[in-house]
């Protein structure tokens, strides 16, 4: 059983020589000449505006919060969908196939509830004017 | 007699009708609740549907309550004590709906999604009170407190309001956590999350002293600790309680607090039976403390929902009493006494929605000489009080809600003196807050600069009464409440066949 967890074990392993390995390789290969540009934030020669921690526009959080629930309704759909041949079986599949006259709508039923109750969630962001961004 | 076989999708509906009732409708009226424009009018026609509502579930409760069926062992019960949990979250939800009609009235809250997030709420509630397995509980919590989170933030522009509910969601959120962290424990410890089978694997593979299952242990009980508020995990009480809206004060002071004991009892006995050893003495530990803490700090406070809210927490602390007592005689004494608690509660909460004045908080100056100008407030105010402290005669229902938990203290296994010599002597402390409401309202003058108290809204009067006649007519018979009351134990164990069940479903029991 120990075994199992080997490969686990070796990907930290690897992952952690590496970080160092280049962590160490870069501060002793490394020959300082700073120069103004050099000492920016970004190299990339945008100037810098303001602070990032401004106050953003609630609607923004708003777009975020919607965009979980229907994230979340996607990994809920996944796994119902990896299994709906069993979901729609009366009883157990033979060889992957549900033996004939046992199929039950059972599968197909709980994922309609599920998105009727989304669907509601739905309407009511519409109504309430939640996606209208002005 | 039904027999439900929670193996299919139909008996299961069946089993959980009036849970799904509650979803079912609330989810129709947020529709409606948002198809109109706000108003006022629109609020209160959105908040007598949803009592209307309320009503309908209680029918279908009261119903399968009378007409028991039995359910096959499963993640559902089907028993008196979850159908008297849920009469006592729907009486507490019918009420906070009441007062919350008036209250958003007062505070011209024009929104109706609050009556809707209270239906939610408490079929989480009655989720929690059905749930035979460590998911479903989990599953009901996650309902019940999503819905208040959202309901204690309603003060939006006050910064009391902003911050209790700001502090019950963070703390709220780490408890679930800590709850969840247990479940998972205890599943590592058995490799199962259903109640009864987690007891018999326990009992059968001897994991008594498994640190794994103790540790689990341990962590369900500081998440339920979290949520019933006991001390040391009831920090966050008396500022969320102050933060927000009155009714809703009221619905988490007894309602949360109805649903979150009727979780908590069901999986300590059923699931933690055989462990009672070792979760007994920490249970007690936790009870004397809230007690002691509770009622002490209560006599500091002159704001009436802070002192309420510290009324809340020793009355947490009265209720684990009954959970230590690890019987079934505990189990009944809890319901009869979150039943006298919701009644008090709520009628209390009534009066401080009529005292209150926008956002300033209610004080014991505000009630003095109260008599002199709302005599009836007063004598309601005072039959309230007196339910709370456990007064004989005009305390009614509450006199006898503190003597059966006391006996069921004392007459457990093994009888638990020092609790039961703590809830006495903590109840004559708490009369020096209770008593005091009492004299400020009856002996002190009224201030002559105070204003005149507004007039008591239809709903909040309809409270009011239903409340202090049920306390009292209660307090007359309660002969007759226990005798129903006795009934509202869990039912534990295995499911056994009454009768002869039919082939195919027999084999699929097997199966």
């Amino acid at each position: 059983m120990e075994r199992t967890y080997l490969p686990i074990l070796l990907l930290v392993g690897f992952v952690v020589t590496n970080a160092v390995a280049i962590i160490l390789i870069s501060h002793l290969t490394l020959r300082p000449r700073p120069t103004a540009e050099k000492q920016t934030p970004y190299e990339s020669g945008m100037p810098v505006l303001g602070d990032a921690r401004e106050r953003f526009s609630v609607k923004f959080y708003m777009v975020a919060v919607l965009f979980i629930i229907f994230d979340i309704e996607t990994v809920f759909m996944i796994p119902w969908g990896a299994h709906f041949r069993q979901l729609s079986c009366g009883t157990d599949l033979v060889a992957g196939v549900c033996p004939t006259g046992q199929l039950s709508l059972f599968g197909l039923w709980e994922m309609l509830v599920f998105i009727a109750i989304l669907l509601v969630g739905f309407i009511y962001v519409w109504k309430k004017g939640a996606l209208q961004w002005d | 007699m039904p027999i439900f076989d929670l193996s299919h999708p139909a008996d299961l509906t069946a089993a959980l009708f009036p849970d799904l009732l509650l979803m079912g409708g609330a989810m129709v009226l947020l529709l409606w609740a948002v198809w109109r424009r706000e108003s006022a009018a629109h609020q209160r026609t959105i908040g007598l549907a949803s009592i209307w509502l309320c009503v309908a579930t209680l029918g279908a409760v009261l119903y399968m309550l009378f007409h028991q069926g039995h359910v096959t062992d499963g993640p559902i019960a089907a028993d008196s004590f979850r159908f008297m949990v849920d009469v006592i979250v729907l009486l507490g939800t019918i009420a906070a709906l009441a007062l919350g009609i008036d209250d958003n009235d007062r505070m011209g809250t024009t929104t109706a999604e609050t009556h809707v997030l209270m239906l939610l709420a408490s079929s989480g509630m009655m989720l929690m009170a059905a749930a035979r397995d460590l998911m479903i509980v989990f599953l009901g919590i996650e309902l019940m407190s999503v819905s208040i989170y959202a309901l204690a933030g309603l003060n939006r522009r006050s910064v009391r309001g902003a911050e209790g509910a700001l502090k019950y969601f963070l703390l709220g959120a780490f408890s679930t956590a800590i709850l969840l962290y247990g479940i998972a424990l205890v599943y590592g410890a058995t490799g199962t999350t259903g109640l009864y089978e987690i007891h018999q694997r326990v009992v059968e593979l001897q994991l008594g002293s498994s640190p794994l299952l103790l540790i689990g242990m341990a962590l369900l009980l500081v998440g339920f600790g979290f949520k019933v508020s006991s001390v040391p995990f009831h920090m966050w009480a008396p500022d969320v309680y102050d933060g927000s809206p009155n009714p809703v004060t009221a619905y988490m002071a007894a309602t949360v607090k109805t649903a979150a004991f009727a979780a908590f009892l069901r999986v300590w006995l059923e699931a933690f039976n055989a462990e009672i050893g070792t979760w007994h003495r920490a249970v007690a530990m936790l009870a004397i403390a809230t007690m002691v803490v509770g009622n002490t700090i209560g006599l500091l406070q002159r704001n009436v929902k802070r002192m309420l809210a510290y009324s809340s927490i020793a009355h947490a602390g009265f209720l684990l009493v009954a959970v230590a007592a690890g019987s079934m005689q505990g189990a009944s004494a809890m319901l009869f006494y979150l039943l006298a608690y919701t009644l008090a509660t709520f009628g209390a909460f009534a009066v401080i929605v009529v005292l209150s004045r926008g956002d300033a908080p209610v004080t014991t100056e505000d009630l003095s000489g109260l008599w002199t100008e709302r005599p009836w407030l007063a004598v309601a105010m005072a039959v309230y009080m007196l339910a709370l402290l456990g007064f004989p005669v005009f305390g009614g229902i509450g006199f006898f809600a503190k003597w059966y938990v006391l006996k069921a203290a004392l007459q457990a296994e093994e009888p638990q003196i020092a609790l039961a010599v703590t809830l006495v002597l903590t109840t004559v402390v708490s009369a020096g807050y209770y008593l005091y409401v009492i004299m400020v309202m009856f002996m002190r003058p009224r201030p002559a600069n105070s204003e005149a108290v507004t007039p008591t809204p239809g709903w909040t009067r309809f409270v009011m009464v239903a409340t202090a006649a049920a306390i009292l007519i209660l307090g007359i018979f309660p002969d007759q409440t226990v005798r129903y009351v006795v009934r509202g134990t869990p039912r534990l164990g295995a499911y056994v066949p009454p009768v002869k069940t039919a082939p195919a479903r027999q084999a699929a029991l097997t199966h």
